[in-house]
């Protein structure tokens, strides 16, 4: 069974939920960058919730069924249609052999999670279906989707028709986003008065945002505590000796712009960071557009983990639904 | 060298293991990452060492962070009674110096570089006080390098000169990163070197190219089909000034899977190297030669 893609949206790549293992030698995790919503669209097709899914951003793709199949999308507010007839989000539906699947403009939102009965299934390399588009790693042929391709899918019960998650159960972006962080790594490398204004600025996502990281603009630049630099860290305050950056982990080269790290994120460098924004809210960050705004909360460790079992229990809802 | 332990977010912990860059903060990262995988903590996804750091990723559902704290706080204690000796590999990495393509790319992206006037390989030379293009190929390729960190992207080695801190090559990143850099050119920032193993942006100063391939996410070429990335924390490097004819049929050799990169197993004593230097990356060549 497969689908073909007619067109092939902005960037559509395949994606689960990872690929674990590999980030010691530069090779990252991968994988949805909404993963509540990736498996929620997982969940109402009747696939395991790990399978793989395509990932839109900001513009879905044209896809062709050449079998019967059952679909989902999940995420984004980009509404689908199936030879034109809308069709709801959050909520399965059939597709049926030579059909098309196309989606209407972004309403809400970034990344759209398209499951499909049986998932996606390009080969696994190293233990994953995601895509890492730098390293050509992964994925369909280890890049986004082009028009003429042909995604091969799984064999998989297809659930019924009309599986919904309820609205209050749906996540997405309110604004201004609140990015809760931890404090830490080399925070104290800026001073007191910088740490005071960059939780009270609200600062815009910058059109440089993608799946590896997303950057963030209009608060005040941040003052450094004054050192002599170490050797080997470069002579710029915001240099350190190159380290390894935590997923979600928030640097701020020239202490200008902060970058927050996601799932495709270079595994180090020599850029200090501030701090991590916590597990609960990486997926939040996939669905901010560019020019929206958030501000950035501080958070105990004690406090993310609380958010994390809170997220947890809201998937256990859902399948319990389901 | 007191570590500092940094909790990154609630999945990680980042431990420094010391500001400043240095064979023995090196040492700290890699035997107490590598006690931390013996011990097979469950929970842990990911172990990084880094050039003076380290990382761990762990599952919070599995193991709550503060106990996660305590038991790499352990590990530390033990790991750094340990002698400072390795089981590694020594790794020949043929270089050609002032190639077409980094020279193309350095000239397109000129404005961004602290002095436009000169190369890459000019300037450097002349910061570090050395004779010009030959006595910079000289010294960067008359002693080897520590792998000291593996990422950035995937497979690219961060590179640490095997010589005292006075003859240890420094030279700042440009000043505003590159959009692009060609693919496996041997680069330089701080005091670090690396090899781009993909094609993609990049800050590091610019001073040759390898015909020898890093990564092959395919792996298809000979010596990465086992895995597909070369290189690992730890390893030595010897870099080879090759010509243009040598490069032109390395690649040819590589193309056809017939080409064996010069690769020998050593053991490496930090303490027996820091008595002596050149004395001892004398017998590490002679390991790589054979002799």
């Amino acid at each position: 069974m497969a689908v073909n893609v007619v067109k092939p949206g902005l960037s559509t790549t395949v994606q689960d939920l990872g690929r674990p293992g590999y980030y010691h030698i530069g090779i990252p995790l991968s994988g949805g960058m909404d993963r509540f919503a990736l498996r929620c669209a997982n969940l109402l097709v009747g696939n395991k919730e790990d399978a793989a899914v395509l990932e839109a951003v900001f513009m879905g793709p044209e896809l062709k069924f050449t079998e019967d199949a059952t679909v989902a999308v999940t995420g984004a507010e980009l509404p689908p249609k199936v030879d034109g007839e809308p069709k709801p989000l959050w909520t399965s539906f059939k597709v049926k052999k030579g059909q098309t699947l196309s989606f209407d403009f972004l309403k809400k939102g970034a990344r759209a999670y398209i499951a499909v009965s049986g998932g996606i299934d390009v080969p696994v390399v190293l233990g994953s279906r995601s895509t890492y588009t730098l390293g050509a790693l992964g994925g369909f042929k280890g890049r986004k989707l082009e028009a003429g391709d042909k995604l091969p899918t799984g064999k998989g019960r297809a659930a019924k028709e009309g599986r919904t998650i309820p609205e209050k159960l749906r996540r997405g972006p309110s604004a201004p986003a609140e990015l809760r962080m931890v404090p830490g790594l080399y925070w104290h490398r800026i001073t007191t008065e910088a740490g005071k204004h960059f939780f009270a600025d609200t600062w815009k996502v910058a059109p440089e945002a993608d799946r590896i990281g997303y950057r963030f603009r209009g608060g005040k630049a941040l003052e450094f505590v004054p050192r002599e630099q170490p050797f080997g860290a470069g002579s710029d305050p915001s240099n350190i000796v190159d380290a390894c950056y935590p997923y979600g982990s928030i640097q701020v080269p020239g202490g200008t712009e902060p970058i927050v790290l996601h799932r495709d994120a270079v595994s180090g460098g020599g850029y200090f960071m501030v701090g991590t924004v916590i597990s609960a809210d990486m997926d939040l960050i996939g669905q901010l557009q560019p020019h929206s705004q958030a501000r950035f909360v501080e958070v105990t460790v004690a406090q993310a983990l609380k958010a994390r079992k809170d997220r947890a229990r809201l998937l256990d809802k859902i399948r319990d639904i389901l | 060298m007191k570590s500092r332990y940094s909790f990154g977010g609630d999945e990680h912990i980042f431990v420094e293991c010391d500001e400043a860059m240095s064979l023995e903060a090196f040492f700290k990262s890699l035997s107490v990452t590598n006690a931390v995988k013996k011990a097979r903590i469950k929970g842990v996804t990911e172990i990084c060492p880094a050039n003076a750091s380290y990382q761990i990723k762990f599952n919070p559902d599995v193991i709550k962070p503060a106990d996660m704290l305590k038991e790499l706080k352990a590990i530390e204690r033990d790991a750094s009674k340990g002698k400072h000796t390795l089981k590694t590999r020594i790794i020949e990495i043929p270089v050609l110096y002032n190639d077409p393509w980094t020279h193309e790319t350095l000239m397109r992206f000129r404005e961004r570089h602290q002095d436009p006037k000169s190369t890459d390989i000019e300037y450097t030379a002349r910061i570090n006080n050395l004779d010009g293009v030959d006595g910079f190929i000289k010294a960067h390729s008359g002693a080897p390098w520590f792998v000291s960190m593996v990422g950035f992207v995937a497979g690219l080695p961060f590179l640490y000169q095997m010589v005292d801190r006075q003859r240890q090559i420094q030279s700042p990143k440009y000043l505003r990163p590159r959009t692009d850099t060609p693919k496996l050119t041997v680069g330089h920032g701080g005091c670090f070197g690396c090899i781009y193993s993909v094609r993609g942006a990049g800050g590091y100063q610019m001073f040759g190219i390898t015909p020898m391939p890093i990564y092959d996410p395919n792996q298809k070429i000979k010596y990465l089909r086992d895995f597909m990335c070369l290189f690992k924390p730890g390893d030595i490097v010897k870099w080879k000034p090759i010509d243009r004819a040598e490069y032109d049929e390395t690649v040819a050799a590589v193309d056809k899977g017939k080409f064996t990169p010069k690769m020998r197993d050593v053991s490496f004593s930090l303490d027996e190297f820091r008595k002596d230097m050149d004395g001892y990356n004398a017998k590490l060549m002679g390991a790589l030669n054979g002799r």
